[in-house]
């Protein structure tokens, strides 16, 4: 086996480990959640015959270890168990929501990630001018503010003064593009907010570093034109660091944009694990949270085999 | 240089730096005739770069170009719009630098790098300027010319990437090329083979070249005209022959001088004294140990000596040779593998650990980078307090009278004791950690390439100062340098390494007779002369041996050096262990060949380093 396989394996092994731990970490964690489920479902007036009967069916009356890994062999084959408040199955309730989550994660990034770059890349190569100044104020600011501000802010303003744009989420349209700018201009914008600072922030400070570096005044003397020097000889070196804070970004837009749906009524993801930790419907809650938790470590993952791609020491030993 | 027009004029050159507060090239002038090379020589911050990058129309990032006109081939680079600018660069001028290896992209393999000058000024086409390429390697003498441009960077030696830059500076048949110290980075036998390929391409093309360096006696070998710079003025220019026999210029003549150090004045030792420090079969590398107990990248093997109290030990070699790893492995900073090391008799604990704060002290290191080894955040009084407080538990006056008596035992002023590292100069700076090794009282210091990063007139003071502290207060030293003068100058015991083993080991003296180790005497033969034929004069010999270069294959063999060994004994040196021989001169050497054999070959091959001393 080449080094560079060894050094991929080995990472893609080191997510499966911490997966699994994670998995046992969010069990514990629901576990020790106070309360018994089966007397919580049946309500008080439940005779204890009942209880005992539902807690049997749960296997609420095996060991931990036993319902843990019955849970991890669920997860394994997709059954993820049923809601304890309505009977649903988990997997179809994740399933109508996890499309609308990944098309607002999806959207904001195709509008955050190019804008960053832009951005800082540009802020890199006019290092120390106004212009970057100005961007690194703003960036700043924009990290500053709370999303729940910006978001609320922006409601205040284009939904109840101007009119511009509903308040609240209204259902999805994919066939009308009008309909998709007008219902995802304000839940895309806040998100990218924080989102468009981070990865801009990032890649000014990986490019900055490349930009100082030998080789670039190299080239510069070798008579390469700006556009050339940022794109061909700069980028390709910073590339590590900007993955990985593309990857820590959007990884965000994933898992923390509870505020975001909670504040504009979105029918996304998060906002369904925060109505099932309300109601205390454990498969859903233990379900949503391995997802987030998934989804961050196979992005953060990529970001890694990425950089270790783009590296031509491990490439080429 | 004839009536024609030269290349390159100077006129009253002045460039700035912080905003015009400081002046770091002051009114200079020279001109370079078609054909020409010009050497500008001078310590650091003599501006020699800075003129250099001038004469590109580029100034580094807060230096300012405030005055004068400059002219290459009719350009004039100064005030040049960036679009013109971007057609001088690497088309007219090109520019090879110090650090190869930092100017080199990691990302993209050399042969789009070599190419790039001829492709974004519309000289050839790729296939064409590829074809130019591998014949610019061949002539630099590059192994496997064919393949090299498919490599990564990382992939090639230092002293193979310094010729592929000069590949890259002449792939535009430039009218000029700027050479940066482009062998100050290498070691002395890999910076022959570069040098003599330096001087075939420019003589045979014919390159008009100004180069740069602080080292006169390589610029011996190549100019034909030397300008001397101090603080950005010119002190002399003149023929490089008569600048290295008559100079005018007692600046020049003070450089002179620092090129061949003398022999600090050496202390008569207690005969039969016990002795201070005693290694032996020392065995030390890294990565995790095997089954045997030994590492995975072996360094050292089986390395002896003993260190007299107030004697000093010189322990020479060529990167990676393992010199700094013994230091650290000597301060139980890396532990050994195998071996044993005692302190007056008493044996050492393989990591500093497991030493009691009475070893600990008795052995201080000093560190090559000044700089990194201070703590920039510290005052040089907290500097030097720390370790009087934590070895002597000093503290208010006795500390305040002790930190004033180490300040002046390294020649600092006191006025220095509230400034930070950064406000001191990088001879002050080593000082300080003179000084700060010598507050523990130690009875021996590390001293690990302590002046190979300072100026030769700098680190010269630097030398005096550890001759004398020695004298004053009986401290040995284990002097750790690639440098032979240097070397020679403080040490009364050398031990010279090859790739982890001590190939020979002797008195001061016995360095410069004969016979000695293949490798010594390829070492020796390689440092170069401030005569300007001995670049020319080098015996075939040794210029076969310092071609080879220590591989990766070769640093598993039984002696490491077989392969570039003129010497050499087939199936027998690759295979069977060298025997530690003794020699009539004094001194021991790792080899299988005898004394009246090693003295036949390097009577006949090199008569050359007879005049060294």
């Amino acid at each position: 086996m080449s080094p560079l396989a060894r050094l991929l394996a080995a990472r893609l092994a080191s997510g499966v480990l911490t997966l699994l731990i994670v998995s046992l970490l969010v069990f514990l964690a629901t576990e020790m959640l106070p309360g018994d489920v089966a007397q919580a479902v049946l309500g008080q007036s439940a005779t204890p015959d009942a209880v005992a009967a539902l807690r049997a069916a749960m296997h609420l009356d095996q060991p931990g270890w036993l319902r843990y890994l019955l849970w991890l062999r669920g997860l394994l084959t997709l059954d993820l168990g049923r809601s304890l408040v309505n009977g649903l199955p988990v997997a179809s309730l994740i399933g109508s929501r996890l499309p609308n989550s990944l098309l607002l994660a999806g959207l904001t990034a195709l509008v955050a990630v190019p804008v960053a770059l832009l951005l800082g890349i540009t802020a890199a190569v006019w290092r120390g001018t106004a212009y970057d100044r100005v961007v690194g104020v703003l960036t700043v600011s924009a990290v500053s503010v709370p999303e729940f501000l910006v978001a609320t802010l922006a409601v205040l303003v284009f939904a109840v003064r101007l009119h511009w744009l509903p308040a609240m989420f209204y259902g999805l349209d994919l066939r009308s593009p009008g309909h998709m700018l007008l219902v995802f201009a304000m839940p895309v914008a806040t998100l990218s907010f924080v989102v468009v600072a981070q990865i801009a922030r990032m890649t000014r400070a990986a490019l900055t570093n490349v930009l100082d570096s030998s080789y670039i005044e190299m080239a510069v003397l070798k008579g390469v034109r700006p556009l050339r020097l940022v794109l061909r000889h700069a980028l390709p070196n910073a590339l590590g660091p900007i993955v990985n804070a593309v990857a820590l970004s959007v990884s965000f837009l994933l898992g923390g944009v509870i505020i975001v749906e909670t504040i504009f009524n979105y029918p996304g993801l998060a906002k369904l694990m925060v109505d099932g930790v309300s109601t205390r419907d454990m498969p859903l809650v233990q379900a949503c949270a391995m997802i987030f938790c998934a989804a961050y470590l196979l992005l953060v993952l990529l970001a890694d085999l990425l950089a270790i791609l783009a590296n031509p020491r491990l490439r080429h030993p | 240089m004839g009536g024609k027009a030269p290349l390159v004029t100077v006129e009253g050159l002045r460039v700035t730096a912080g905003g015009g507060r400081s002046v770091i090239v002051d009114d200079v002038s020279f001109s370079i005739a078609r054909g020409e090379v010009v050497a500008l020589i001078g310590e650091s911050g003599s501006g020699k770069t800075t003129i250099a990058l001038a004469l590109m129309g580029y100034a580094r990032a807060g230096c300012t170009i405030a005055g004068g006109r400059v002219r290459v081939g009719g350009v004039e680079p100064i005030g040049l719009a960036p679009a013109a600018l971007a057609r001088l660069r690497g088309r007219t001028v090109s520019y090879i630098a110090q650090s190869a290896a930092a100017a080199f992209n990691p990302a993209q393999r050399i042969m789009a790098q070599v190419v790039e000058n001829a492709l974004i000024h519309r000289l050839r086409s790729r296939a064409a300027a590829e074809a130019r390429a591998r014949a610019l390697f061949r002539a630099l003498a590059l192994p496997d010319p064919d393949g090299v441009g498919a490599l990564f960077p990382h992939q090639v030696s230092g002293g193979q990437l310094q010729r592929l830059m000069a590949a890259m500076a002449l792939i535009t048949d430039p009218a000029l090329v700027i050479l940066d110290e482009p062998t100050t980075a290498l070691d002395v036998t890999t910076q022959i083979e570069v040098l003599r390929a330096f001087k075939r391409v420019v003589r045979e093309q014919g390159t008009t070249a100004l180069y740069v360096s602080h080292d006169l006696s390589v610029v011996a070998q190549m100019a034909d005209r030397i300008i001397v710079l101090r603080d950005g003025v010119v002190q002399e220019s003149a023929p490089a022959a008569q600048l290295l026999t008559a100079p005018a210029h007692p600046y020049t003549r003070s450089l002179l001088a620092a090129a061949a150090p003398a022999p600090r004045q050496a202390v008569a030792l207690p005969a039969g004294a016990a002795p201070l420090l005693r290694v032996s079969g020392l065995v030390a590398g890294y990565g995790p140990p095997d089954a045997r107990g030994l590492p995975a990248v072996p360094v050292l093997h089986d390395i002896a000596f003993s260190i007299a109290p107030g004697s000093v030990l010189g322990v020479v070699g060529e990167s990676g040779c393992g010199k700094s790893t013994l230091a650290q492995v000597i301060a139980g900073l890396l532990p050994a593998a195998r071996g044993s090391i005692t302190l007056d008799g008493e044996a050492l604990a393989p990591r500093a650990a497991g030493r009691t704060r009475e070893q600990l002290r008795r052995v201080q290191i000093v560190f090559q980078m000044a700089d990194m080894a201070l703590n920039p955040a510290h005052s040089v009084r907290r500097i030097l307090a720390r370790p009087l407080q934590f070895y002597h538990g000093l503290r208010d006056a006795a500390l305040a009278r002790r930190v004033a008596a180490l300040l002046d035992m390294v020649r600092l002023p006191q006025a220095l004791a509230d400034r930070l590292p950064a406000g001191l100069s990088g001879g002050q700076k080593q000082r300080l950690n003179l000084a700060r090794a010598l507050a523990a009282e130690p009875a021996l210091i590390l001293c690990d390439e302590v002046t190979s990063a300072l100026d030769t007139v700098v680190g010269a003071a630097i030398l005096d100062l550890l001759a004398e502290l020695r004298r004053e207060l009986g401290v040995a030293y284990l002097f750790i340098s690639h440098d032979i003068s240097t070397i020679r100058a403080l040490c009364d015991q050398v031990m010279i390494l090859y790739a982890g083993r001590c190939v020979e080991r002797g008195g001061r003296q016995v360095m410069q007779m004969a016979p000695m180790h293949p490798y010594t005497d390829l070492l020796l033969s390689s440092v170069p002369e401030l005569r300007p034929g001995w670049l020319d004069g080098m015996s075939a010999t040794h210029l076969a041996e310092a071609a080879g270069g220590l591989t990766r294959a070769a640093a598993r063999l039984a002696c490491p050096f077989q392969p570039r060994c003129a010497v050499r004994l087939e199936d027998v040196c690759d295979r069977v262990p060298p025997p530690v021989q003794p020699l009539s001169k004094g001194a021991s050497i790792l080899c299988h060949r005898g004394e009246a054999e090693l003295l036949r070959a390097q009577a006949t091959a090199a008569p050359l380093h007879a005049s060294a001393d």
